[in-house]
């Protein structure tokens, strides 16, 4: 009963500041069925509202994946994921990584931090459509992620 | 990925009790389109022997990645992950459990305690072929492990 049964969806909190990034992001997902990345949240502050349902999140899903850039104002995503991990509710849903960066102390922090999976943006579209396919594959297919429903 | 286009081989800690899985997760691993170096030990201690580089792994190189059964003699998979994740040296090495559980308590359980993926062993070989060479893909293509050696110094 495994990988027959496992249905491919899955809803995608992306917190990012860079609009252009997170264009790109759904456009190289367009195409990919069973995928929602419709929260792209620009902060981190905004963020942990999303995850708490606070104020104008109230009725927000509780997303399977986050995708969490690093530099970002008011809260940056060391801190999101931080707090996520130091959060009960919070702590089991993965959190990947996807930044520009590629230092290695930026990849050994946010491990030490909890993230399950550090991606570095490429620079190329193409590129970029297929790290997303691959990584939905990955995350739907591949892994088994902790059921959402509460 | 500093570089874009030359994959890095990450050598893989192989932690799993059942001597038929091994052999089909080698044989899968050897299958897949990149070359991984797996190591294999057969209990949750001899894990953690070889992790902390202590008596006949004394000299064993650290992984870059840990695929880790749950039901195993000794000491069980969510043993070894708690015991991972309290080292801080061993704490930020990706911990993805390989299991044939699919129950939603052990899911829910692993992701709390640190570990970055769930994998459910497909019953089928050809399936753990497909699956492995999709796990191999992720992590030596889309996602980075931390280099070990900066690991060591923090």
């Amino acid at each position: 009963m495994t990988h027959e049964n496992h249905k491919p969806s899955l809803d995608i909190l992306v917190v990012d500041d860079n609009e252009d990034d997170v264009l790109l992001l759904q456009e190289s997902l367009r195409d990919e069925p069973g995928v929602n990345l419709l929260h792209a949240v620009r902060d981190g502050e905004e963020a942990m509202s999303f995850l708490r349902r606070q104020g104008i999140y109230a009725a927000a899903p509780r997303p399977g994946l986050v995708l969490l850039d690093i530099n970002m104002p008011k809260k940056n995503g060391f801190e999101v994921l931080s707090e996520m991990k130091d959060d009960p509710q919070l702590r089991g849903i993965p959190v990947v990584m996807l930044t520009t960066s590629n230092r290695d102390t930026d990849i050994l922090n946010a491990y030490d931090c909890g993230a399950c999976s550090f991606v570095t943006k490429p620079v190329s579209f193409d590129r970029l459509k297929m790290i997303a396919g691959h990584l939905v594959c990955y995350w739907t297919i591949v892994v088994r992620i902790p059921k959402t429903e509460e | 990925m500093a570089d874009e286009h030359i994959p890095q081989p990450i050598e893989i800690l192989l932690v799993d009790d059942n001597d038929d899985d091994i052999v089909l997760l080698t044989e899968s691993f050897a299958d897949s389109r990149f070359l991984n170096i797996l190591q294999v030990v057969h209990d949750g201690e001899e894990a953690l022997e070889y992790l902390r580089q202590e008596g006949r792994y004394h000299s064993a190189k650290p992984p870059g990645l840990v695929l880790l059964d749950i039901n195993m003699p000794r000491m069980n998979g969510f043993e070894v992950l708690q015991a991972m994740k309290s080292d801080p040296i061993l704490r930020t090495l990706p911990v993805v459990m390989l299991t044939t559980s699919t129950r939603d308590e052990d899911i829910a359980r692993s992701y709390a305690g640190g570990a970055c993926s769930f994998v459910s062993k497909p019953v089928s070989f050809e399936k753990l072929k497909e699956v492995i060479k999709q796990f191999t893909l992720y992590w030596t293509l889309v996602s980075v492990v931390p280099q070990a050696r900066l690991a060591e110094g923090l």
